[in-house]
């Protein structure tokens, strides 16, 4: 099953590349994984998912708070939460396809935000499976070039992850 | 006045404002600053190994029998690298250790500069969590924060990476030790939850075949004390698991030995047939469990450990406590002795007679023989040779041993009646660990008795060390028990691979111990006959002996086995128990294709 997990860490070098090691010593896959500093400089906050059953994703948060840096870690997937991704596109836009690339794009609500005679460069955002979506709507052909941030994400109401 | 101090000194005074009294080490180019920074000072000394490995087994061993972090300084580069196996030797056994590591200038860092190596990078896996120092003025922070790490919590390595430059005796900067750390990412349990105490102890109440399966986790935690009331106040069996060895007193009746691969038949049943396991400090690890998929089918599971990780990782717990295992072992003990004041009725006494009476009959049936008859005819059976040292020095040495049979052989038939007595690489199995971990149990405690139980090849493995010893008066005692082979690996041969001895002897090319021990200074003896070995044992514990190195040579029976033994893929029940059970096995399968 794919999981969500938000993770606050200590804003200082070397703590990712302990995420990273954790992950690559205990088998444990990373499917996506976000991170940048928050609001408050000396945090930063990393979305990653992952896969694994219930027993899995609890050895993974235990042994992701065991790491000294990691502050905070939870468990979006079960509980309300909003996720986004941003994806940038660039597609073959040329002839009739210049049209149908741009109402597909309406009907994702993406914008195109670089243009040339034979390219569009669309960007679209929301959840994973909705940018799964758009590539498999745009039809695999028209595909040149996909850069995906991977998700991010937070509860929905007055929840907060903060120390 | 704020007292002005190098890079260099900072780091050795915050050393001695943590109270160390003795770092191990190896010096070289990146730490040079450091080691002079060390020769002008008196409070803390300072130990010069053969090889760094063996600083850290040293650092280990000087932890296991104090429970204070040991310290290691090494160099860059190689000097860190072959630091490497001690500090995950230290990892797997979760040992409060600090290691100090010199390392190129910061400006250097990157380029691919002699002796350079990302030590952080290599050491992640392996540690608790470590630190490279950025700025000299960083320093008394982060030695601060680093015992506090490594001593705290699941206690463990903490590698400290020293640039050269900020340690510079060229700078200065004001020195304040700091007087108590916080860190908001790190909080480790402080005591259990009082509602899960309670299941605990309600669960335990109700138990009709209960066993307490305790690890090293009560040695780290010092709570032998209450793991021994509490197992007294419900008449319970005890196991100890191989790092659990001394935490409840062997001689004890309700002690059923070591349980797991190679633990006793008594321990394994019981814990097969139990229908309620209290397991504290313990990890269930696959030497133990065997597999998991047919573990203890009827056991409720009570899982108490300081580290949250440890607990339904292998096996699941019914009521798990993460809490270190002292005070929640306090409240255990005071929530059980109100209860039974209440309803003493509540322990059922019928049925712990009859748990009871199974035991022993499984201890008549298959334990071990503790009283092995020495006979001319044979050879010197190893097992015989620990129960001569046990004999000799009463059960009170510190014993550390290497990584094979005979590691098996002293935890079998070693009694240990207190923790930290039994010193040994349970985790990672490092072979070469015996010698230079006595070492530092001997610099721990100058005037205890320790003993090393070796086998010929892990001796030889940091056999340098006799150096060592010899220039800081360290009067171990080495048992080796010399089968002219690497004797566990050849036994998994003889019992899984048609006793085919691939790579697992060579006993043409092993050297004169008794000369070799010599020429570094030490006693040597060698003996082979049966007759012989309890005179030899009293010589080498002789006050004659007692300020010398004495390196005892046993010649032993090279076809020994180590029994009982697990069957692989199988539950805790499934033990080969002897030579003829094991033939019978082998017959069987050969029957049957
Ligand atoms: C560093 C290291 N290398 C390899 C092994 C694998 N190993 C486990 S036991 C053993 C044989 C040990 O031989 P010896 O020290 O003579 O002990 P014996 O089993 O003969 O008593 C080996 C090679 C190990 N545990 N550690
Ligand atoms: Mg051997």
């Amino acid at each position: 099953m794919r999981r969500i997990l938000a993770v606050l860490l200590e804003n200082e070098p070397g703590a990712l590349s302990r995420i990273i090691g954790l992950f690559a010593q205990r088998n444990y896959n990373i499917s996506s994984l976000t991170v940048a500093p928050t609001e408050d400089n000396t945090l930063s906050r990393l979305t990653m998912t992952t896969e694994g059953d219930d027993q899995k994703i609890e050895q993974i948060t235990k042994q992701l708070n065991k790491l000294i840096e990691v502050v905070k870690v939870v468990d979006l997937t079960d509980t309300d939460h909003v996720e986004r991704e941003i994806m940038l596109i660039k597609v073959r836009a040329e002839g009739v396809a210049r049209e149908e690339v741009k109402r597909t794009a309406d009907v994702f609500r993406g914008q195109i935000i670089d243009v040339t005679a034979n390219a569009y460069t669309v960007q679209v955002t929301g959840p994973k499976a909705k940018l799964d979506a758009f590539i498999r709507a745009i039809g695999k052909t028209t595909v040149l070039e996909v850069v995906r941030s991977g998700a991010t994400g937070l509860s929905r109401g007055d929840k907060i992850l903060t120390v | 006045m704020t007292e002005m101090l190098s890079g260099g000194e900072m780091l050795i005074r915050a050393l001695q404002d943590e109270g160390v009294d003795v770092v191990f080490g190896y010096p070289g180019g990146a730490a040079l600053h450091i080691y002079d920074a060390m020769f002008r000072q008196q409070k803390v000394e300072h130990m010069l190994v053969r090889h760094e490995q063996a600083a850290t087994h040293m650092a280990d061993g000087y932890a296991r029998a104090t429970g204070r972090a040991g310290v290691v300084l090494v160099t860059s580069g190689p000097g860190a690298t072959n630091a490497i196996t001690g500090i995950a030797t230290a990892y797997m056994d979760s040992i409060p250790m600090v290691v100090i590591s010199g390392q190129v200038q910061s400006s250097l860092i990157g380029t691919d500069a002699f002796q350079e190596t990302d030590m952080v990078g290599v050491s992640r896996p392996v540690v608790k969590h470590s630190f490279i120092v950025r700025r000299a003025e960083e320093i008394p922070e982060i030695v601060k924060k680093a015992f506090y790490i490594a001593n705290t919590g699941r206690p463990g390595p903490v590698v400290i990476d020293v640039p050269k430059d900020t340690v510079d005796p060229a700078d200065a900067f004001p020195y304040s030790y700091p007087e108590t750390v916080r860190m908001r990412s790190y909080t480790p349990s402080q005591r259990g939850h009082s509602g899960q105490i309670r299941k605990a102890v309600t669960a335990l109440l109700v138990a009709k075949r209960p066993v307490i399966y305790a690890g090293g986790g009560v040695i780290q935690g010092e709570a032998s004390e209450q793991l021994t009331q509490i197992a007294r106040r419900l008449n319970f069996p005890v196991t100890n698991t191989l790092m659990g060895l001394g935490a409840f007193p062997a001689p004890d009746r309700q002690f059923l030995g070591m349980l797991g691969m190679h633990g006793t038949y008594e321990a394994n049943m019981a814990m097969h047939n139990a229908d309620c396991i209290f397991a504290l400090g313990a990890r269930f690890d696959d030497r133990v469990t065997n597999n998991p998929e047919k573990f203890s089918p009827d056991a409720t599971i009570v899982h108490l450990d300081v580290d949250p990780a440890s607990i339904s990782k292998i096996i699941a717990a019914d009521v798990p406590i993460v809490s270190p295992v002292g005070p929640a072992l306090d409240m255990m003990i005071e929530t059980l002795d109100k209860e039974l004041e209440k309803a003493p009725e509540v322990l059922d006494a019928a049925a712990h007679s009859q748990w009871w009476t199974r035991i022993d009959e499984w201890r008549a049936e298959g334990g071990l023989d503790h009283h092995m008859a020495l006979d001319s005819v044979r050879r010197i059976r190893p097992q015989q040779v620990i129960q001569s040292l046990y004999a000799v020095t009463g059960g009170e040495a510190f014993v550390t041993s290497d990584v094979g049979q005979h590691q098996m052989f002293a935890a079998q038939y070693y009694h240990f009646n207190k923790p930290r007595r039994w010193i040994n690489s349970g985790g990672l199995g490092t072979m070469g660990f015996g010698l230079p971990s006595a070492m530092g149990v001997q610099v721990a405690h100058r005037d205890a008795v320790v003993a090393c139980v070796t086998g010929e090849g892990s001796f030889m493995m940091n056999m340098q060390e006799m150096s060592t010893c010899k220039q800081y008066g360290l009067p171990i005692k080495v048992i080796n028990l010399n089968n002219s082979a690497l004797g566990m690996v050849k036994q998994w041969q003889d019992m899984q691979y048609g006793g085919r001895h691939s790579s697992s002897t060579y006993a043409d090319s092993l050297p004169d111990f008794v000369a070799l021990a010599e020429s570094f200074g030490h006693v040597g003896i060698r003996i082979s006959e049966p007759s012989d070995l309890p005179d030899a044992m009293q010589e080498v514990f002789s006050a004659a002996n007692r300020n010398r190195l004495v390196f005892l040579d046993v010649v032993v029976d090279p076809n020994e086995h180590v029994y009982p033994m697990a069957i692989k893929g199988g539950a805790m029940n499934d033990m080969i128990l002897s030579r003829t059970d094991d033939a019978k096995r082998i017959g069987e399968e050969e029957g049957a294709r």
